[in-house]
C-alpha cells in the first residue's frame, strides 16, 4: 500500500479562552490515502474544521495544537511557516464555505488565479493568466475570456465556489480538503457543485477531504465517512456501510433524524434528545453518554476507545455499539 | 379543515415589491386558513423573506393588498395597524442576531406583553415568562441570563418563546432551523408544531429544505425568482411535481445513503436577471418552447387545490 498522503496521530487542539482551556479537538488519529475520499461529519462544534485547520498548519493566535501531522512525510506542525506556505495554496489546498469572503474582493477572478501560479510554479505572469482561463473552462464557468476580468461581486454564488474549486486545483495538489463548499448555496447548485467536485477527482486524482454538517452531500462524494463527536472520532466506515449498518448510537441516531422527501412523513420529526457537550465541560466517560438510548452505568466513567485495529473497515467508540 | 367553507385569515392579492424599480415579488396571490401550514419552498433570492416581510409590511408593498382578517395591511394606518400587529408575528432566520445582546431573554420574552398586555402586574408577566420559558424547553430559571450564553439551537427557542407568548394567529418563520444542527431541528419544528397545535396559529414556514417542508406543511408554495411558479397540496408536490423547478429542486436533494441521489441540474446560473418577456425560468428549463420566451405563464389549476404556472403543465399531469 502507498503511504498516505495526510497522517495525524494523536492531535488535540486547546484554545484558551478568559483563562479556561477549551478542547476541541480530542486525541484524533486518522489518515487520508493517495486518492481518497475520505467525508467527515458532525455536529457544529464537534471539531471537524479544527481537525483540517492544524492539518493544514492553519492554527489559531489562541490555540495550541499537540500531536503529528504529517503531509507528504512532512512535519506540518513542526515546519517553518516559509515551508508551510510553499505547501499550502500548491500541494494541500483548501475550499471554504464561503466563496464571497474567500476570495479578494478588489482583484479580479484572472488575476486572482494566475497569483497562484506565479507565487507556487513560478509562471509568468501571461502565462499565468493563460492557465487561470483555462482553468475556468475546466471547472466549466461559462464564457471565461470574459469572466477573468471580472470582480469576485458579479459572480453569483455557485460560480464563486467553481472558482475557489478552479483556484485549488491550479498546481496539481495531493489533497484538497473542502470546509462545508455547499453549504451557503442552494439545493439545485449545491448538486452542481457536488458533480464537479466528482468529476474533478476522476481528471486530478487528488484525495480529497470533505467536511460538511450534511450527511447527504457526503454521502455523495465520499469512499470513507469519519463521525465526529464532541472533538473525537466515534465512527469510521466505509460510506455505503455507515449508512446502512451504522454502529455508534450517536451515528444511527442522527440518520434517523435526517428528514427526507420521500419515504413515510412523519408528524413529528426524530429527534436526538440534549445538547451536545460545550468545548469547556470536562467529559468523563462518553461524551455522548447523557444522550445516548444505549448508555449504561458504565459509560458515564470509561471512555470508550476507538477500535485499535486501525486498518479495520468498521471503527467505532461505544462499549455498546449497535449490533449490525 | 373544509377550505372550501372557511373564510381565509389571509389573502394576499397581486402583491409586488420592488427594490429600486427592480421586482423582488411579482405578482403573489395565495390565502392561508386559520391553523394551516403553508410551507413556502425556494433559492436564495427567490422572493421569499421579501415577500414574509411585505405580509406584515416590515417593507412596503409597491402594488396588491395583504388582507388581514378584512383589513388590508398594505394601506391601512399605522395607527390600525399596531393592535393587529400582537397577532401577526415572526421568527427570524438568525437566532442570536435576532435577540437583542444587551437584554436579558426575560426581558426580551416579557417585551411583547409590556406593549400589548400592559395592564399585567409585573409578578404575573414573570409567571408567563416563566411558564413560557418552561414550555420552550428552557429552564424558568435562565430567565436573567443573556444570548450570547446559550447555543444557536437555545437562542431559537427564546425566539421562539417571543413570538408565541401573545398566542398570535399567524406566526411566520423565516427559515427558523436552517442555522441548526439536523440533531436540534427536529427539536425546534416539533416545538413549533406543538405551539401551533395549543394556540391554533396558522403558520407560513418558509424554509429552503423540502424535507423539513414536506413534515409540516399542509400546502407547499414553490417561488421562482419572485413568483409563485406552483401551489400544491403537500403530497401532491410530493408524489406528483409538475412545474419543472420544482421537479428540479426536488431532484437535486442530495440523499443519505443513497448513492448518486442527486439528479444532473441544468448548468446554468441561478438567480441570473429574470428576463423582462416570457416565463423567468426558461433558460434553465429542458421543456421550455417558443411561447415560453414570449409569454410569462399565468398560474392556473390543473388540478383541485394544485396551480401551476408553466405553458406546458398539462404536458406534465399524468
Amino acid at each position: 500500500m502507498p503511504p498516505p498522503t495526510l497522517c495525524i496521530e494523536d492531535l488535540s487542539v486547546n484554545f484558551t479562552q478568559r483563562g479556561a482551556r477549551l478542547a476541541a479537538v480530542r486525541q484524533v488519529s486518522l489518515e487520508v490515502a493517495p486518492g481518497e475520499c475520505v467525508g467527515v461529519v458532525g455536529e457544529s462544534g464537534s471539531g471537524k474544521t479544527q481537525v483540517f485547520m492544524a492539518a493544514m498548519g492553519l492554527i489559531p493566535g489562541n490555540a495550541v495544537a499537540a500531536g503529528r501531522v504529517r503531509f507528504e512525510g512532512v512535519d506540518i506542525l513542526g515546519t517553518t511557516p516559509a515551508q508551510l506556505n510553499r505547501i499550502r495554496g500548491s500541494k494541500l489546498s483548501m475550499i471554504f464555505q464561503d466563496p464571497m469572503t474567500s476570495l479578494t474582493p478588489h482583484l479580479k477572478i484572472g488575476d486572482q488565479l494566475a497569483e497562484v501560479l506565479v507565487c507556487h510554479a513560478g509562471s509568468s505572469w501571461s502565462e499565468a493568466r493563460a492557465a487561470a482561463r483555462r482553468m475556468l473552462e475546466r471547472v466549466r464557468v461559462p464564457d471565461p475570456a470574459r469572466r477573468v476580468n471580472q470582480y469576485p461581486h458579479e459572480l453569483s454564488g455557485g460560480l464563486r465556489q467553481r472558482v475557489m474549486i478552479g483556484m485549488s486545483l491550479l498546481c496539481g495538489p495531493k489533497l484538497v480538503i473542502a470546509d462545508e463548499p455547499t453549504s451557503a448555496l442552494d439545493v439545485t447548485v449545491q448538486a452542481q457543485i457536488i458533480e464537479l467536485l466528482q468529476a474533478m477527482r476522476t481528471e486530478f486524482g487528488m484525495a480529497l477531504v470533505l467536511i460538511s454538517h450534511d450527511l447527504g452531500v457526503v454521502a455523495d462524494l465520499a469512499d470513507r465517512i469519519l463521525v465526529m463527536y464532541a472533538g473525537r472520532i466515534v465512527e469510521s466506515a466505509a460510506a455505503g456501510v455507515l449508512f446502512e449498518r451504522a454502529r455508534h448510537p450517536y451515528t444511527a441516531e442522527l440518520l434517523k433524524c435526517i428528514p427526507s422527501v420521500t419515504g413515510p412523513r412523519f408528524e413529528r420529526l426524530p429527534t436526538l434528545p440534549g445538547q451536545p457537550p460545550q468545548p469547556g465541560e470536562s467529559l468523563e466517560g462518553c461524551a455522548f453518554a447523557p444522550r445516548c438510548p444505549r448508555a449504561a452505568a458504565r459509560c458515564r466513567i470509561e471512555r470508550p476507545l476507538l477500535d485499535a485495529d486501525a486498518a479495520a473497515a468498521h471503527r467505532v467508540a461505544c462499549h455498546f455499539p449497535v449490533q449490525p | 379543515m373544509n377550505a372550501a367553507i372557511a373564510e381565509p385569515l389571509l389573502r394576499v392579492l397581486d402583491l409586488r415589491v420592488e427594490f429600486g424599480g427592480h421586482a423582488a415579488v411579482c405578482g403573489v396571490g395565495f390565502e392561508l386558513f386559520a391553523g394551516e401550514t403553508v410551507g413556502l419552498v425556494g433559492e436564495s433570492g427567490s422572493g421569499k423573506s421579501t415577500l414574509a416581510r411585505a405580509i406584515l409590511r416590515l417593507l412596503p408593498a409597491a402594488r396588491g393588498a395583504v388582507v388581514w382578517r378584512g383589513v388590508d395591511l398594505t394601506s391601512c394606518s399605522a395607527a390600525a395597524l399596531r393592535p393587529l400587529r400582537r397577532d401577526l408575528q415572526i421568527v427570524f432566520q438568525d437566532p442570536l442576531a435576532s435577540l437583542n445582546p444587551r437584554m436579558t431573554i426575560g426581558d426580551s420574552i416579557a417585551e411583547p406583553l409590556r406593549i400589548y398586555a400592559a395592564t399585567l402586574s409585573a409578578p404575573e408577566r414573570n409567571r408567563r415568562v416563566a411558564a413560557m420559558l418552561e414550555r420552550v424547553g428552557l429552564a424558568a430559571g435562565m430567565i436573567g441570563r443573556y444570548p450570547h450564553e446559550f447555543s444557536g439551537g437555545q437562542c431559537q427557542r427564546v425566539g421562539i418563546a417571543r413570538a408565541m407568548i401573545l398566542r398570535p394567529q399567524l406566526l411566520i418563520c423565516d427559515e427558523p432551523v436552517s442555522s441548526l444542527d439536523v440533531s436540534i431541528q427536529g427539536q425546534i419544528v416539533n416545538l413549533l408544531l406543538d405551539l401551533q397545535r395549543d394556540a391554533g396559529t396558522a403558520m407560513l414556514f418558509i424554509s429552503h429544505n423540502l424535507a423539513v417542508v414536506r413534515h409540516l406543511s399542509h400546502r407547499i408554495l414553490v417561488m421562482y425568482a419572485g413568483r409563485l411558479v406552483e401551489i400544491a397540496p403537500r403530497d401532491a408536490l410530493f408524489a406528483a411535481p409538475i412545474h419543472p423547478y420544482t421537479r428540479a429542486l426536488l431532484a437535486a436533494v442530495p440523499r443519505a445513503g443513497k448513492a448518486g441521489g442527486a439528479a444532473p441540474v441544468p448548468n446554468t446560473v441561478a438567480g441570473a436577471p429574470a428576463p423582462h418577456l416570457g416565463c423567468a425560468y426558461r433558460d434553465r428549463c429542458p421543456h421550455a418552447v417558443a411561447v415560453c420566451t414570449t409569454h410569462a405563464p399565468p398560474l392556473e389549476e390543473i388540478a383541485a387545490g394544485h396551480l401551476v404556472a408553466c405553458h406546458r403543465a398539462r404536458d406534465f399531469t399524468v
